[in-house]
């Protein structure tokens, strides 16, 4: 193998990586919500687009400084987020999973129309983090930007980490996940684990949309596919294990970013939804998952 | 003349054509183990379902202490001080036995859900006073050599009685029990036979359904029989024993 070809791969291993990074955050947020409801939330693309062409404004029209736009930018995906369970999921009488899915579909294009009205349909570039100067790394290269990305991914696990398993708030909504019946008799409100998972993912889904735009350019309409790669990656990590799914999602990029520079960039897109479907023929609970977390069965 | 805990008042509850609790009245007395007996089918269950808000009432009425907790969500009841545990054992498998308790405890902590998911070194001092306490709970039903391992990989007798352990990290006045003892061994019975006779030193109010005769005639103060969703006989477990009522529902014609 010669360095120049070694390089290579260094260099498509690292693009994968930063759009893994936003995958498995992608993941992360479907899993969240599947675990509270059983659910899989389509507007999960949503979020992190709202994530994006909000930070875009902040940052580029409002001119905010980027740690004050971030927050505010997370804050009002949260708060989305907190109203979509209030308003469309909470008031459902007889909330079956079927029902409920179509419902966050609905939600997913009424943001997405939202969002057009609001951002238009062109894309918005928003400036990096840091300066955009690369640094190089045995013969490739690396935005700081991606170094950003895969920083801010792990302080996101190491929270998550830390949330459900030394706090309480925590570990109520993973026994709510594990037992809804018995979490209710310890008096846990189970409605409000689903408000809070809703709140958490919104907020994971800005951050992912936060931290890509300055490198892929946000639009209205991305949130389909960034959702779809997202559930390709919580399923092939086995849906419902958050681990197995930034495990997957990171895969799912570098594999992304391997088709595309060895086979051709226009296949690019169908890697994960390739998996999707190879993961759901032949291991439907996914490559870190039990059977018994097959409740997808349910819809 | 004891006080009444809680009152079931022409407690009704069909489901589609069937009438699986029918006009139902019944008298709790507080700080008494009262045993809820009768064939299979006959309700039992289902009243402990109507009185913890697992299932709403078709009509009638269930009051603990002068509240109505008719239309009360089961969290909302749990947090009035009412624990339960169900027939098929439901522990947080893949949590740790401690973490279990835990969990059970977190209606008495001080801190709001924001508060204990956001301000950590508030939440260390909580979170500490209640992994303590749930300790003690560990140790007063000898769970505590257990407290790391995941819940799942417990014997059914343990699960039960960890079940038991978080109801009371609930510090309930009101504890229901469906069939404690099922699936036990006589050992094992012996033992849940002990561990009521505690719970109700500590004041707590003990609703149990059971088949096993010997442990009810044993434990409890009062029977209540139901058959068909109907109150057939009750009064001390003597008394139950002579009725012929109930030597007829158990026995047949």
């Amino acid at each position: 193998m010669t360095s120049s070809s070694f390089s290579d791969i260094l260099q498509f291993f690292f693009m994968g990586l930063q759009r893994g990074c936003i995958y498995a955050l992608a993941a992360m947020g479907f899993n969240m919500i599947y675990n509270a409801t059983g659910i899989i939330n389509f507007a999960q693309g949503e979020f992190v687009v709202l994530g994006g062409l909000m930070m875009v404004t902040l940052t580029m029209a409002v001119k905010l400084p980027i740690p004050l736009a971030f927050l505010s930018t997370t804050v009002f995906v949260t708060l989305v987020g907190i109203a979509m369970e209030r308003f469309t999921i909470n008031p459902v009488k007889h909330p079956t999973v079927l029902r409920l899915i179509i419902i966050t579909i609905a939600v997913s294009i009424i943001i997405k129309g939202l969002a057009m009205c609001f951002w238009g349909k062109n894309s918005h570039f928003m400036r990096h983090f840091s300066s955009t100067e690369t640094l190089d790394f045995y013969g490739a290269t690396i935005l700081p930007q991606t170094l950003w990305i895969i920083g801010i991914l792990l302080l996101i696990v190491a929270g998550y980490i830390y949330f459900f398993n030394y706090t309480m708030t925590g570990k109520c909504m993973r026994a709510c996940a594990i037992n809804r019946d018995a979490a209710r008799l310890a008096g846990i409100n189970d409605r409000k684990m689903v408000m809070l998972s809703f709140a958490l993912s919104a907020g994971i889904g800005a951050i992912a949309g936060i931290i890509i735009t300055p490198i892929i350019q946000m639009d209205y309409a991305r949130g389909a596919l960034l959702g779809i790669k997202g559930f390709g990656a919580a399923v092939l990590g086995g849906l419902g294990n958050s681990m197995g799914a930034i495990i997957a999602g990171v895969f799912i990029g570098i594999l992304e970013a391997l088709a595309a520079g060895y086979i051709s960039s226009h296949y690019m897109d169908a890697i994960a939804l390739i998996i999707l479907m190879l993961v759901l023929f032949v291991r439907p609970s996914g490559i870190f998952g039990s059977s018994e977390a097959m409740r997808l069965k349910e819809f | 003349m004891p006080n009444s805990i809680l009152r079931l008042e022409n407690l009704r509850k069909k489901f589609g054509g069937v009438v699986a609790v029918d006009d139902l009245n019944l008298v709790f007395n507080k700080g008494e183990v009262t045993a809820l007996i009768g064939p299979n089918g006959a309700g039992k269950t289902t009243v402990f379902n109507l009185i913890t808000g697992f299932v709403k009432p078709t009509a009638g009425t269930i009051l603990f202490k002068d509240i109505r907790l008719n239309h009360k969500k089961p969290h909302a009841i749990a947090a009035l001080g009412i624990g339960r545990t169900f027939q098929n054992v439901q522990v947080f498998s893949n949590m740790t036995v401690l973490e279990n308790v835990m969990v059970g405890r977190h209606l008495r902590s001080r801190n709001g859900m924001l508060m204990s998911a956001f301000l950590p070194p508030m939440l260390r001092r909580e979170e500490n006073r209640i992994r303590a306490s749930a300790q003690e709970r560990l140790v007063l039903l000898g769970l505590d050599r257990y407290a790391h391992l995941p819940a799942g990989s417990l014997p059914l007798g343990n699960q039960r009685m960890l079940e038991i352990a978080r109801a009371l990290a609930l510090e309930p006045t009101l504890l229901f029990l469906d069939e404690p003892a099922s699936g036990l061994n006589a050992r094992e019975t012996m033992a849940m036979g002990e561990l009521i006779h505690k719970i109700k030193s500590m004041n707590i109010t003990v609703i149990l359904v059971e088949h096993d005769m010997e442990l009810v005639m044993d434990i409890s103060d009062r029977v209540a029989v139901i058959n068909f969703g109907r109150l057939i006989a009750q009064g001390t477990p003597k008394e139950v024993q002579l009725n012929p009522d109930v030597i007829n529902a158990y026995l047949g014609t």
